[in-house]
């Protein structure tokens, strides 16, 4: 499945959605589990579980009368991936110019003694 | 933390890079405008940089190639529109992706204190182009394992309860 980074970067913009991620990293849990750390309704951590899972981040199942969120990692490492490329590559790029800029003043500076 | 502040704003194909440089203005807009300059730093590390055209005036075309070890090239071209300092506009294409065209705005800034701002502004013709742009040169990026999760969720601060 081709994943869609926009709703990735959509759904990981909220800090409570964030910390279902992290909670969901030590293992899978039901929504009251998740719902704990919060001062928020079920039904309210509920439409977050929903937006995760539409960005493909988490998958749920259901066992019994509890639905089970399970984290889905391949989009978050794809996401941050993405956006690490493209840090690392301006960071070298800029790195380089910055030391350009630092020769040119050297330059300038002996230039301008006598 | 990078001095590179990099935005990929959510629903809107745009990238916003924004950075400080210890260096007066005329001097970032050289190394922008002299091939002989850009040449030096604008390339990636690991490639040597060959600059065919950089005629940085409205009007005036570039083309540059990306060499790798094994003599495998990758060329970039496109066109300069405005050489304002507070407003040098040029189109973008990557030859391995023909007719996927984004308009970068490139504006500095004195910031005083003999410092400059840089700020790109890039406008892609799809959220597709803007992320395909990175991930076409993205390598093994994606597969460097569950640690960069774990990393990435340990520094996102948790909400007060």
């Amino acid at each position: 499945m081709a994943i869609d980074l926009d709703a990735v970067f959509s759904a990981l913009a909220d800090p409570t959605r964030r910390a279902i991620l992290a909670r969901l990293t030590q293992g899978d849990a039901p929504v009251a589990a998740l719902a704990a750390p919060f001062r928020m309704s079920q039904p309210a951590v509920s439409r977050h579980l929903k937006v995760l899972e539409e960005a493909g981040l988490i998958s749920r199942t259901r066992q019994a009368t509890a639905r089970i969120s399970h984290l889905e990692a391949q989009p978050l490492l794809e996401a941050t991936a993405w956006l690490a490329e493209y840090q690392r590559f301006w960071d070298e790029r800029y790195g380089q110019l910055d030391e350009l800029l630092h020769r040119l003043q050297q330059t300038q500076r002996k230039e301008q003694k006598p | 933390m990078s001095k590179t502040q990099i935005d990929a704003p959510a629903g809107v194909p745009f990238v916003d890079i924004t950075r400080e440089f210890d260096a007066p203005l005329e001097l970032v807009r050289r190394a922008w405008t002299d091939p002989d300059l850009v040449k030096q730093w604008l390339g990636p590390r690991k490639y040597e940089m060959v600059i065919e055209q950089w005629d940085a005036r409205a009007g005036g075309a570039y083309r540059y190639i990306h060499r790798d070890d094994a003599g495998n090239e990758f060329g970039f071209h496109g066109v300069f529109h405005s050489n304002d300092p507070d407003n040098m506009v040029q189109t973008f294409e990557f030859e391995g992706m023909p007719g996927h065209v984004s308009l970068d705005r490139l504006q500095l800034e004195d910031i005083g204190g003999g410092r400059t701002r840089s700020h790109i502004h890039s406008v892609f013709q799809s959220l597709e182009d803007r992320d395909g742009m990175v991930q076409a040169g993205m390598g093994d990026g994606v597969n460097e394992g569950f640690e960069r999760l774990d990393e990435l969720l340990a520094k996102m601060p948790l909400p007060v309860g």
